[in-house]
């Protein structure tokens, strides 16, 4: 048996075992046996950038409609210093994430309560009902026009429109997270002698966390797709509006940039909620 | 009055959803002493839980009513303060131990056994020695800092009781606590239920479908018997009191626990072949 590192770097991408390992026969079906392949998520990373290299190198295509690897990378770089259309990079994407971050925290501020009424209340719930029922199946993209109509290009619309994609997405969740709870939760608390207002906020509300953990999660990924969809629609600033541009002048290095911006900021969004939510909520999954 | 759980003429009847009613519980009347600990067994939807909700004070009897009877009429002379007997509410005078799942997940152990005392605002020093306390009175001590699904099945419900304990209730429900448990950790329970109960001179009442568990745990035994719900036949037994002492598998091994576990088990057996025949 061999610890070096060189084994265990080897181990940890899924070429080789290290230790004794319990080998299980029957593969074909174990969810568990699907995991450890690090190995091929480089291989198929490399393969994409190498076809995407020949093509460019064989001209498969013209540079405008697949520019090579490198100008991507200096465009990125041009951009990144020098800026585009009077912004710097950063300036569109701070704008971008401006705006999502407001119209999710205004979506969720107005959201959960929301749902937690309902859940709560014959009132609330009757009241809510008919609104949330027309709203939710209604997609975010339809209203883009509409927000553009009443509150023009500029950050405004755009909040509104994340904060609408978001707020029924937070209300279903919320709801869902306080009706989930076993009823024998609350009568427990009652018997301990807890009042209407400690039982919200030290039973309903910590049980109801996972579900609305799942739904933010769930409403940043919306959020951000329909920020970027928006952006492309109409707007003034922002990574959407910056890939739109360079589309019309067949700057497709630069729309590649975006893109792949685009695609690591919501993967990174992703990656950094669900560490917070294993990190504040340590309990989900194993009641 | 005399001290202790007093309940009249009780009637329970749901309407169900599709119309149609169901009689839950038909004239249920009996009186619990200060410090007695009840059993109650029966066939499943004989208004054992339905019982034990209405004196926990989660449901309001159609018919009768439940009187909780305290000594304590108490407090400083100022605010004298008459203790209402008639049950309208959960309160902590009455304490409730489930069958599982009641713990709060988002809390430690410790956390969840200073959960009554933190809402009565008792600081936090004396929490964490009544927390301490509770922990050795489980058979815990050193698991105050571990997570509620940390801990196996049995554990579990151990912190349920010392949380229940830690509020001082002066009646302690029990609605099939130890159901979900292996024998062997139920027989452990058993063991630890009559010690407290022997030790802090609570009144308790207890479901089980158990009907060893109900012999051992019972100094009085309710058999009931559905529709309607009722009270079919009542026990005064020794094995309680004894059990205090004497291990529960010498008692288990006598022919007057034998004869009287065979006598309550062909009872429900012929309940339960009445209800099959009823729904055929
Ligand atoms: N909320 C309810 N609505 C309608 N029927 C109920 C309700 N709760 C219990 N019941 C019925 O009342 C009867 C007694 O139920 P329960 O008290 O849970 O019995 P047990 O605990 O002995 O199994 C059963 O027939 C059950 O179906
Ligand atoms: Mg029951």
């Amino acid at each position: 048996m061999n610890n070096s590192p060189l084994h265990l770097v080897l181990a940890k991408l899924g070429i080789i075992t290290v230790g004794e390992v319990a080998r299980k026969t029957v593969t074909f079906g174990d969810p568990e046996a699907s995991k450890g392949g690090l190995i091929w998520g480089i291989v198929s990373v490399l393969l994409i950038f190498s076809i995407w290299s020949l093509a460019v190198a064989n001209e498969w295509a013209s540079a405008i409609f697949l520019p090579p690897p490198s100008e991507v990378v200096s465009q990125f770089w041009k951009i990144a210093t020098d800026g585009f259309r009077g912004s710097s990079l950063w300036e569109h994407l701070g704008i971008s994430l401006y705006r999502l971050l407001v119209g999710f925290i205004l979506g969720c501020l107005i959201g959960i309560p929301i749902g937690f009424g309902m859940a709560l209340s014959k009132v609330v719930r009757g009241f809510f009902d008919p609104i949330v029922e027309f709203m939710r199946p209604i997609p975010p993209l339809a209203l883009i026009p509409l927000s553009i109509i009443w509150m023009g290009i500029g950050n405004g619309s755009k909040i509104f429109l994340l904060f609408l994609a978001a707020l029924w997405i937070m209300v279903l969740a919320a709801r869902a997270g306080v009706e989930g709870i076993r009823l024998s939760k609350i009568h427990a608390a009652y018997t301990l002698g807890a009042s209407k207002k400690q039982v919200l906020l030290r039973v309903i509300l910590p049980n109801a966390l996972p579900e609305i953990f799942t739904g933010m999660r769930v409403a940043m990924g919306v959020c951000w797709g329909t920020l970027v969809a928006a952006e492309l629609v109409g707007a003034d600033a922002g990574i959407g509006f910056m890939i739109t541009v360079a589309g019309k002048f067949l700057e497709t290095g630069l729309v590649f940039v975006g893109i792949i911006l685009i695609g690591i900021i919501g993967a990174a969004i992703d990656v950094s909620m669900r560490k917070a939510e294993a990190l504040m909520i340590p309990w989900k999954g194993k009641v | 009055m005399a001290t202790g759980l007093h309940i009249d003429k009780i009637g329970m009847i749901y309407q169900l959803p599709g119309g149609g009613e169901v009689e839950a519980l038909k004239d249920v009347s009996f009186h619990l002493d200060k410090g007695e600990i009840l059993t109650i067994l029966g066939p499943s939807g004989c208004g054992k839980t339905t019982l034990l909700n209405i004196v926990a004070g989660f449901l309001v009897p159609t018919s009768g009513t439940a009187s909780f009877y305290s000594e304590q009429i108490s407090g400083p002379s100022t605010s004298r303060q008459v203790l209402e007997p008639l049950i309208t509410g959960p309160s902590p005078e009455r304490g409730m131990v489930f069958q599982q799942g009641a713990l709060f997940e988002w809390m430690s152990v410790a956390e969840n056994i200073g959960f009554g005392p933190g809402m009565k605002g008792v600081p936090k020093n004396e929490i964490n020695t009544i927390v301490e306390q509770y922990l050795e009175t489980v058979g815990l001590q050193g698991f105050g800092n571990k997570a509620v699904y940390e801990l196996s099945g049995g554990m579990q419900q151990r912190v349920a009781l010392a949380r229940c304990l830690a509020n001082e209730p002066e009646l302690i429900l029990m609605d099939e606590p130890l159901g979900a448990l292996d024998a062997l950790t139920r027989e452990k329970m058993q063991g630890l239920i009559l010690k407290i109960w022997n030790e802090t001179g609570k009144t308790i009442a207890l479901i089980t479908h158990s009907v060893e568990e109900a012999l051992f745990l019972g100094q009085r035994v309710f058999v009931m018997a559905p529709r309607p719900g009722r009270i079919e036949k009542e026990y005064r037994l020794p094995y309680a009191q004894r059990g205090v002492n004497e291990s529960l598998r010498d008692i288990k091994m006598t022919d007057e626990f034998s004869q009287t576990r065979e006598e309550i088990l062909s009872m429900i057996w012929e309940m339960e072949e009445e209800i099959m025949g009823r729904q055929e």
